[in-house]
């Protein structure tokens, strides 16, 4: 193991570890409220969102991430649509996530127990009332776990951008591999950086999850 | 620059046998990952500590980073201890041991839900613990965890895109190829994207065909 | 538009899902004040025509009718929305397995609604909701949560909850069923004090001595039509029909 080697090139990968943290935000913010946007489609009175909502889900999640960065990026120019690289990166994997996270967020709204609508319509409240009053915090506090694997899974795919030459954590160790021919090492670098943030996001969404729960 | 689908049937030779290509190599590796899951999940619930410790260590990495950086790892890093192998083989052993260590966690799940009198029963018979386990724990948590690997397998198909960035010539990189020819990459990439989705659909039919047939032998 | 003298009318109710009839043709007439129990066995549908009351579970047919407004009136989906959201203020229900909100505490659930529907202040609704779980005996519990109450207090916050809207007519679908022996009685004595200052109350219950001592009527139902209807006297002493008696007889060995 060449630990001089890792001392030399190790800021550089620092550096590109905020590359990945800048991308793994902003990319959980397209996420959530795609995923808030499909849920309430999928959940909504008009058929037409219900299929726009269910086709979204199906198409992003049964299709590859990469093919989907690639049709927004290399294919988007043909239509009109030109981004750079990290716009595309953010765009495409945040849509992405926004499916699986639509299916997450609705998951845990459909599972609050039937009564407690009942129980808000019985008193006289609308439907947007009882879903804003009673159903929806209840179900945030039911998301915030299943929502934390969605965003490890982000955090992991953020390492697609490589493929469209954004300098994050994955390209910098292809990079240096190339470079230095030393796998091991250049894996290690960016693997624990990649760990690191994982842990450290980890550890937010489970403190977030405990300060929701009632008593 | 516009749109024209009409180039399309000239090169569906060349995106098929990217398909065949993916499929093979999702299969491969899948089986890879079932066997080396059920191995994997063995070692991390009854090998002796000094195995399982280290062991347990790797799975953690495997699981905190992404995919694509453990093909590169694997991929480069078999060359560099003297062992060349083909794109496609690194592909597939990358592939499979990512998924591997996913199913492990789910077999271990499984192992441990099968009640415990289960293995308390074979004792009793004088099977011993290894025989105990091949012939009546696992095949029943085998049975139990058909479904979440299932997901996973359709997962491994979607990543399967990724071994393209280390040159195996499957569907991803077949539209590649083309698109270098056309210079059409929204069309070709659209194309790409349905074939994935219809194998998707396949395998999501051949899930609930088998998951049905366990069912029903239950 | 016939003029409508009763409280409450139930007029030719009919209830079907797919091939099942649940209910049908069932009219009834309640006055302001009176209590009424109906009785059966599960499957009888005598909650659904409860639930329809306020059109939780909306009829294939016939009128439910409040006070000279039609509860389940035909209007297009917004102007209805609007309309049986205001119509549900004027009745309360209170539910077998309680339906309490979890995430708020007791105060917080009894003074939600009058809060959001009813533009009470802060101080006015926590007045009122003081006011109410006074009167059911759960006041000193106001800040809790229901997860930390028992069945029975639990049940006493929900009627607590649906009188702080001062509805007209109160329905109860099985309130006890779903409690411990012990913890019944607690509820009984909310709902007979309940009685006692002349609230219409309309009670689906398995709880025969009750509904002898508290109500006015008697309702018995068995599969989807009212098959015996009268004083707690006559239906519990000398039924007419031979499908009442059968069904006492059942009930009171069951419970033997």
């Amino acid at each position: 193991m060449d630990f001089e080697l890792m001392q030399k090139v190790y800021p550089f990968f620092l550096e590109a570890a905020w590359v990945t943290i800048l991308l793994s935000v902003l990319t959980a913010i397209l996420g959530l409220t795609c995923g808030a946007l499909g849920a309430a489609a999928r959940m909504s009175r008009f058929w037409v969102l219900r299929f726009i909502g269910a086709a979204y889900v199906s198409l992003f999640r049964g299709t590859p991430a990469l093919i989907q960065l690639f049709i927004l990026y290399f294919g988007g120019p043909q239509i009109g649509i030109q981004l750079d690289a990290f716009e595309a990166g953010v765009i495409g994997l945040g849509v992405n996530a926004g499916a699986y996270m639509t299916e997450t967020i609705r998951g845990a709204i459909i599972s609050i127990d039937k009564g407690q609508r009942e129980a808000a319509r019985t008193l006289g409240l609308s439907q947007w009332q009882a879903m804003y009053k009673v159903i929806l915090p209840q179900s945030m506090r039911l998301m915030i776990r299943p929502l934390g694997v969605n965003i490890n899974a982000l955090i992991k795919a953020t390492a697609l951008v490589a493929a469209i030459s954004v300098v994050e954590l994955t390209y910098t160790a292809q990079r240096y591999i190339g470079s230095t021919y030393k796998p091991f090492e250049m894996f290690l670098l960016a693997g624990v950086l990649y760990m690191v943030i994982i842990y450290v996001v980890g550890k937010g969404i489970a403190w977030l999850d405990r300060k929701v729960q009632i008593t | 620059m516009g749109l024209d689908f009409s180039i399309i049937p000239k090169y569906m030779d060349v995106i098929l046998l990217g398909c065949a290509w993916t499929i093979g190599i999702t299969v491969a590796a899948a089986l890879l990952s079932f066997v080396g899951g059920i191995i994997f999940a063995v070692i991390a619930l009854y090998a002796p500590w000094i195995v399982r410790q280290p062991f347990r260590l790797i799975e953690w990495l495997f699981m905190g980073t992404p995919l694509l950086l453990q093909l590169f790892l694997i991929y480069f890093g078999l060359v560099q201890i003297g062992i060349d192998l083909p794109a496609f083989v690194a592909g597939i052993i990358g592939l499979g041991l990512h998924f591997a260590v996913y199913n492990s966690e789910l077999i271990q799940t499984a192992i441990l839900a099968v009640d415990k009198g289960q293995m308390e029963a074979a004792r009793t018979l004088g099977l011993s613990r290894a025989q105990a386990l091949r012939k009546v724990v696992i095949p029943q948590a085998v049975r139990a965890v058909i479904p979440p690997i299932g997901n996973n397998m359709i997962a491994l198909l979607k990543d399967s895109a990724l071994v393209s960035v280390i040159g195996v010539s499957e569907l991803t990189l077949s539209a590649q190829r083309v698109i270098g020819k056309t210079y059409r990459p929204f069309e070709f990439y659209i194309l790409a994207a349905a074939c994935y989705y219809v194998i998707n659909l396949c395998m999501e039919w051949v899930q609930r065909k088998i998951e049905r047939r366990i069912s029903i032998s239950r | 538009m016939t003029e409508q003298t009763d409280f409450v009318q139930i007029r030719h109710a009919q209830k079907s899902f797919g091939e099942l009839e649940v209910l049908k043709d069932i009219s009834l007439s309640v006055d302001r004040g009176q209590i009424v129990a109906i009785i059966g066995p599960s499957g009888s549908g005598k909650s659904t025509l409860l639930r329809a009351i306020n059109d939780l579970d909306a009829l294939t047919g016939g009128e439910i009718w409040l006070d000279g407004t039609r509860v389940n009136k035909d209007l297009p989906h917004r102007q209805y929305e609007k309309h049986i959201n205001e119509m549900r203020q004027q009745i309360g229900m209170v539910f077998q397995h309680f339906n309490l909100f979890p995430h708020l505490t007791v105060r917080e659930n009894v003074t939600m609604a009058p809060m959001l529907l009813k533009g009470l202040s802060k101080d006015d609704a926590n007045a009122l909701a003081e006011e109410q779980l006074d009167h059911v005996g759960m006041l000193e519990r106001i800040d809790y949560y229901p997860s930390q109450l028992s069945g029975g207090q639990k049940q006493r916050v929900a009627i607590a909850r649906a009188l702080a809207m001062k509805p007209k007519l109160m329905l109860f679908d099985e309130a006890t069923s779903a409690l411990d022996p012990e913890l019944v009685d607690e509820v009984n004595q909310v709902m007979k004090t309940l009685a006692e200052e002349h609230m219409t109350m309309i009670i689906v219950t398995h709880e025969m001595d009750f509904a002898a001592a508290v109500c006015d009527r008697v309702l018995f139902m068995d599969k989807g039509v009212v098959v015996e209807e009268g004083p707690p006297e006559v239906i519990f002493k000398n039924p007419t029909q031979e499908r009442t008696r059968e069904f006492l007889r059942k009930h009171i060995e069951g419970a033997k």
